[in-house]
């Protein structure tokens, strides 16, 4: 057990990852209620954006922030083309439609980059090893700060900016928020692109960790939907939580009761258990549906 | 308001969605006929694709019980497909028993599973439970590559079965028996679940897909509905997987990934959502299309499934089978053409 410490920390540097790519997806529910599947890999396809920048010359911060612009675009390009249309379609027309994004973008990943596994640069490479008395790695400890900063900026974006107000409002009565005058339709798509960017600073986050290929995102959108449903879909703030108690208990489990091999097996687990036992998560509302 | 609205459409819309061009008595022999003819006809491996047709088939059809007539969209029927193949797999590995004898039992075991999904699926509408179905398809390749289940599954490695060879000294290859055996379970499935889905029963699992008030307000049982359908479904399904371990004599962990299951996703709703004829063109796309789009796009054959998905939820979200029905309408009794649901 002398390793439980480095377990824990571990465990919140990859919860970080998990929580940022959790609120993506809480965030398009809230505004669309719409659970993106192929977020994951329209992330990692942000993230070879992001390595091709790198590999062109750019400075690492440099191609960062043009990535996520690029991947707030292609987000709102989406919603725009694919899903604008499909408004008023039943659920199983966006099953469909994310099916067959997933499909595209991954394809598209291995075809453009190739499918081999790459490694991907960290900022955060302090070249002197573990610090903190071997508790943290240099790229933990930065990968969780900017997760952080992200989670922050995206809270005081809704909470305290106009347009912040006007996507919450347009997410929790389209109609009146129309009706002073807010433009529901770009307000979606602006959620979007939000999430599109959010999901591309996770990608670029933890790719360093587990090497970058086109699937390299699977398994993360599955830990993240266990850390959003845990922390309660409506509540970006309990999807946050609920993302770092995933990730502590991913690598406490992985570590010393189920091995590395049931990892996902893990989420399956934390998925059901949340549903049969506590269906609203820890945090979210219990939703009473009128008929 | 909106929902009192959408009920007569609903109510319109749902028998004409379920309910194929009536096939009259003259065509049941030319079906049969039809269906039989590949045997002699193809051989090798030819022969082989269109036995997984077949087998492909069943397993959309399973899929379309629960997601196209009930509204339960499940992203995870590859993993039900794999528990069938492996019970097969392992009863004729390690405990003898003959091919025909292990398609009851594992039909059973994936039932039992189906039930077991589909009572938590009970909490879940729409998207989640289709997140859950997927998580579910993510996480069966590592329980069959688990390390406690190995001396049963064979690890990575898998498990081996031979070809049964036609019995009754019948003078048939293996690989035409196999077609034939696969031919007629799969319309024994189809006829029976016909029968079902166009009895109460049938129409009981429509209505609560369109309009669950409505439905539980007439005195039906949600809830055992829709785990009886969750698991009547995963029998399907799992009928499909065994048959296509005996097929392919082989079962490994890698080949029910989640793939398998987007794949059953995709077939359904190219062949046709909430239609029983459009398995069977579900299964034709799934098996001979990927070859073609490998064929024709090179490299991206991932990219052109994909596209063709989205296209066909945009263009014809009642698939072939749809478009079959609305050419028949139109020209056969062009005064039903008018009440064709437009696919909303």
């Amino acid at each position: 057990m002398e390793g439980l410490p480095h377990q824990l920390v571990a465990g919140i540097a990859t919860g970080g990852i998990y929580a940022s790519v959790a609120l993506a997806l809480v965030m398009i529910y809230q505004a669309t209620h719409h659970v993106n599947f192929a977020q994951g890999e329209m992330a990692t396809f942000s993230t070879y954006i992001a390595l091709t920048l790198i590999q062109a010359g750019l400075p690492y911060w440099v191609a960062f922030a043009a990535t996520v612009v690029v991947s707030f675009a292609i987000g709102v390009a989406v919603e725009r083309v694919l899903l604008r249309p499909m408004h008023d379609a039943p659920v199983l027309a966006h099953v469909g439609i994310f099916i067959g994004l997933l499909l595209v973008v991954s394809n598209l990943s291995g075809l453009v980059f190739d499918y081999t596994v790459k490694s991907f640069p960290t900022p955060f490479d302090t070249g002197g090893g573990p610090m903190l008395g071997g508790l943290v790695s240099g790229h933990e400890l930065g990968s969780t700060l900017v997760t952080l900063a992200v989670l922050t900026l995206v809270y005081l974006f809704f909470r305290h900016t106009s347009l912040g107000l006007a996507m919450r409002a347009a997410a929790y009565n389209p109609t009146s928020a129309r009706l002073v005058g807010i433009r529901v339709g770009w307000m979606l798509a602006l959620g979007w692109g939000l999430a599109a960017a959010i999901g591309a600073v996770a990608g670029i986050m933890v790719a360093p960790v587990v090497f970058l290929e086109p699937n390299m995102m699977l398994g993360i959108l599955l830990y993240a939907f266990a850390g959003a449903l845990l922390g309660g879909i409506d509540n970006p703030a309990g999807a946050v939580a609920g993302g770092f108690a995933v990730g502590i208990i991913e690598n406490i489990g992985g570590a010393y009761i189920v091995g590395t091999e049931l990892k996902l097996t893990l989420a399956l687990a934390i998925i059901i258990a949340v549903l049969l036992f506590k269906p609203s998560g820890l945090f979210g509302r219990v939703v009473v549906s009128r008929v | 308001m909106a929902a009192e609205d959408a009920v007569p459409v609903e109510i319109a819309a749902a028998p004409a969605s379920a309910l194929p061009v009536t096939a009259s008595w003259l065509v049941t022999p030319a079906l049969v006929l039809l269906a039989l003819s590949p045997a002699f006809l193809v051989e090798g491996f030819r022969l082989f694709q269109l036995t997984l047709v077949a087998i492909y088939a069943v397993a959309i059809l399973g899929l379309n019980i629960v997601t196209g007539y009930n509204g339960q969209i499940s992203l995870g029927h590859g993993a039900f497909y794999a528990v069938g193949a492996y019970s097969t797999a392992i009863l004729m590995a390690s405990f003898g028993l003959p091919y025909w004898a292990t398609l009851p039992v594992s039909a059973a075991i994936c039932g039992a599973l189906g039930w077991g999904v589909g009572f938590p699926a009970l909490r879940l509408g729409g998207l989640y439970l289709a997140l859950t179905t997927f998580a579910l398809a993510v996480a069966v390749p590592q329980v069959l590559k688990h390390d406690a289940l190995e001396r049963w599954t064979g690890g990575v490695q898998g498990v081996f079965i031979a070809k049964p060879d036609a019995p009754f000294g019948l003078p048939l290859s293996a690989d035409q028996w196999m077609y034939l055996f696969t031919a007629a379970i799969a319309s024994a499935v189809f006829i029976l679940s016909r029968n079902l889905l166009r009895s109460r029963i049938g129409r009981a699992l429509m209505a609560i897909r369109d309009q669950p008030t409505a439905a539980e307000a007439m005195g039906m049982d949600l809830a055992a509905l829709k785990t009886r359908a969750f698991a009547l479904s995963a029998t399907v399904t799992g009928i499909a997987g065994a048959l296509s371990a005996v097929a392919v004599e082989f079962v490994s962990p890698d080949s029910f990934t989640v793939n398998l299951s987007i794949t059953l996703f995709v077939g359904m709703i190219v062949g046709g959502v909430a239609s029983i004829f459009g398995a069977v063109f579900g299964g034709l796309f799934v098996v001979f299309v990927p070859n073609l789009a490998e064929e024709i796009a090179g490299a991206a054959p991932g990219v052109l499934y994909g596209a063709i998905l989205i296209l066909f939820v945009f263009v014809l979200p009642t698939g072939f089978a749809g478009l079959l029905r609305r050419a028949a309408a139109r020209f056969g009794r062009s005064n039903l053409a008018n009440k064709a649901p437009q696919g909303r």
